[in-house]
């Protein structure tokens, strides 16, 4: 062996481990894939939003912002107006969280605090079992099933009782604002439960025994120190809950009533924007038609970016303020 | 504590206690599997296994397959889309016609009218289908784009209601046609109105508010409907007109067929219009609008109603073989029904998928009249067949006759 080949070969070879070096064992490598799946999201959102703007030209032009103001939705002299469906996104899927966020809460507190150990596997799987029902099957269940035999005698109990309240005025039917309401909750209650949960399980048990240790109740260690300090993670679990209760589009369509009415009871049938596109998108046959659904697709996008954003930040402002105040 | 086991055991029977409740009653849990299978298998027998069924069913084929135009079964691919109103239909013309040719498979996506248009328009498919009439705009987009009608369809206002005796009420209601654009414009809001009541005198109407159903979704059928409403009443026509969707001036919308008949079924007074196969199959009370000669004929005791409304409107399919024929002045017509059209070009660019369409065609209309009546369909009758087969002879490739 001649020296010659002994210098190539310790040349190669620390060629290969200055390569090696440089990228980090990989780490780079690495790096860049994720980075890259990160782009990808961001892209599919950006092109989601671009493609959405750039089909809705036409009732841009026609209506500007008087789209989102708009209370007419007629097909047949093209007038067309966003109200009454931003209207009743907002209005069923805020009252769906009403009433899931502290059922929800609630089943994640029994499940990781008081839940003897022979309740939580059934329970938990009943949850996640509710996750995995196709949001059709919710649907047909809610018109035959649910709203003929829960929604409609609680909707006439409501107006029979608080009637004179604006949103429990008559007449009842079945398919209401209210039934596409508590369909929703039940929905969204898997995530808000399962996400809660795991936040709730992610407490130090330090934390627990604290409170306790500092003579306070099983109620006041859970409502002064386990919910602020998993504060952030269960506003995640509410923002994704709002997310799919805006999005939701079958079950809704099912049970809401599909009506353009603007009034504040949640008795009366309403409309929402992932509904009206259900509906209409495959019939739509003119182009101006056509395209004032994508626009309210584009709204319903740009909505549910807007409640994001807000959500986001407040998370942000209760992450910064936890530390000084409630952790232990 | 319990056992891993006792907790597993309880978790089964949550589960299926929660089934149960979802299903309504076990008698329909059980019975829905079985009727699943059946259909799976009828739809997937002529794709999968073409090869197996014409052995066994059709035995003559065997000595035409490998025949002159020697493709293998199955081979050629047809593609279509569009209008879910006669999709029932199309599927089983399709099952039955890979028996007849089985060297031809159709696909068929039942996306809407609307899709259908568009995507013959964009020549993404062999075939269109519409229950819509494509008007001018649409025809400029694809000038060599010709319509076929295949069957028609009737339309029937659904409704139920409880008698003053408690009882429903199940009668073929009669309902003049002054009644029925008020009652679709709330201006008819009561059973018991003196004009519903003297059309009916054998049935005592109680003293209830009409709950208007309507279609949510775009549809031919809310498209054939608002087309019978515009017909009869000015007032209809100014305020609501005629579309797949339009803005209802009163009622509760139901997503779909099914949507409809449940929220009829579910609210006492109510009336919604729905297909006739619809209504039939699945036994809802129906009521019968007055024609234009002021009788009542009963779509649902045969296709002679809906057939007289074809040959009344016949000398008016024009060149693109396309008419509305609500309100029918025949006396024996029926007035709410409209045709289902398949959309082809003139001039096709594929020879062999030409030759198929057509000779598919052909069949469809003959041979394949007994599906169309056996799913509440009503086949076209002689004349107007005669035009549409001749309108298909015609059919081009790349400029030359087929």
């Amino acid at each position: 062996m001649s020296v010659i080949t002994a210098i190539k070969l310790k040349k190669r070879t620390s060629r290969w481990s200055e390569l090696v070096r440089r990228l980090e064992h990989g780490d780079v490598i690495f790096r860049l894939l994720t980075l890259a799946a990160g782009m990808l999201v961001i892209l599919a959102a950006i092109g989601i939003g671009f493609e959405l703007w750039q089909n809705s030209a036409r009732p841009r032009a026609e209506f500007g912002f008087d789209f989102l103001v708009g209370t007419n939705w007629d097909p047949v002299i093209e007038d067309f107006g966003a109200l009454p469906f931003l209207y009743g996104t907002l209005q069923t899927s805020l009252f769906s969280l009403l009433i899931a966020v502290p059922i929800g809460l609630g089943i994640a507190i029994f499940l990781t605090e008081l839940a003897p150990d022979w309740l939580l596997q059934p329970v938990g799987f009943v949850v996640e079992l509710l996750a995995a029902v196709p949001s059709v099957i919710f649907g047909l269940w809610g018109l035959f099933v649910f709203v003929p035999v829960v929604v409609k005698p609680f909707a006439q109990f409501l107006n029979g009782t608080l009637g004179w309240l604006p949103i429990f005025e008559g007449p009842v039917f079945g398919p209401s604002r209210l039934a596409a309401t508590l369909i929703l909750s039940i929905m969204v209650l898997p995530t808000l439960v399962a996400i809660s949960r795991d936040v709730f399980l992610a407490i130090p048990p330090s934390q627990r025994e604290g409170a306790l240790g500092l003579g306070a109740t099983r109620w006041e260690m859970i409502t002064q120190n386990l919910i602020p300090y998993g504060l952030s993670g269960i506003l995640g679990a509410v923002i994704l809950a709002l997310g799919r209760a805006m999005g939701e589009t079958i079950a809704v369509t099912m049970v809401i009533g599909n009506n353009l009415d603007l009034s504040a009871s949640l008795l009366h049938p309403g409309y929402t924007m992932a509904s009206l596109i259900a509906n209409e998108f495959t019939e739509a046959t003119t182009d101006m038609y056509r395209e004032a659904l994508i626009l309210i697709g584009f709204v319903l996008f740009g909505l549910t970016l807007l409640v994001n954003i807000i959500a986001r930040l407040l998370v942000w402002r209760v992450a910064r303020r936890i530390p000084t105040e409630s952790r232990a | 504590m319990f056992s891993n086991k006792t907790a597993s055991a309880l978790v089964t029977i949550v589960a299926l206690a929660l089934m149960i409740v979802a299903c309504g009653t076990p008698a329909a849990q059980t019975a829905a599997p079985v009727v699943q299978t059946v259909v799976v298998k009828e739809t997937a027998a002529p794709v999968v296994q073409t090869a197996v069924v014409v052995q066994t069913a059709v035995p003559q084929i065997v000595t035409t397959t490998p025949g002159p135009q020697g493709p293998a079964a199955g081979s050629l691919a047809i593609n279509g889309a569009g209008a879910t109103f006669p999709f029932p239909l199309y599927s089983r013309w399709f099952y039955d016609y890979a028996f007849v040719d089985p060297s031809v498979k159709f696909n068929y996506q039942s996306i809407g009218s609307g899709g259908g248009i568009a995507q013959i328009t964009a020549e993404t498919v062999d075939f269109g289908a519409s229950d819509a009439i494509l008007n001018n705009d649409q025809y400029s987009k694809a000038p060599g784009i010709q319509m076929f009608p295949t069957v028609a369809g009737a339309v029937v206002p659904a409704y139920n209601l409880l008698g003053d005796d408690g009882k429903p009420i199940t009668a073929i209601l009669n309902l003049p046609s002054a009644a029925i654009a008020d009652i679709f414009l709330a201006k008819i809001t009561k059973w018991n109105a003196p004009v519903l009541q003297q059309a009916n005198p054998e049935v005592k109407l109680p003293n209830k508010d009409i709950v208007v159903v309507h279609r949510s979704d775009g549809s031919g059928t809310t498209y054939i409907f608002t087309d019978y409403l515009s017909k009869i009443s000015p007032e209809w026509k100014d305020k609501v007109g005629n579309a797949t969707s339009v803005k209802w001036p009163t009622g509760l919308g139901g997503k779909g067929n099914e949507g409809v008949s449940g929220l009829v079924a579910q609210n006492d007074g109510a009336i919604g219009y729905v297909e006739l196969a619809y209504a039939v199959t699945n036994k809802l009370p129906y009521a019968v609008p007055q024609n234009k000669a002021g009788k009542y004929i009963d779509p649902g005791k045969g296709p002679e109603g809906v057939q007289s409304a074809m040959n009344d409107f016949s000398t008016d399919l024009g060149d693109k073989l396309a008419v509305s024929i609500v309100n029918a002045p025949g006396e024996g017509s029926y007035p709410i029904a409209g045709y289902t059209y398949l959309l082809l070009y003139m001039d096709q660019q594929d020879c062999l998928k030409a030759r198929k369409l057509v000779t598919f065609m052909n069949w469809a209309l003959t041979d394949g009249t007994k599906d169309a009546t056996d799913l509440q369909y009503v086949p076209l009758p002689d004349n107007v067949k005669k035009l549409v087969l001749d309108k298909a002879a015609k059919i081009s490739c790349q400029g030359k006759p087929l």
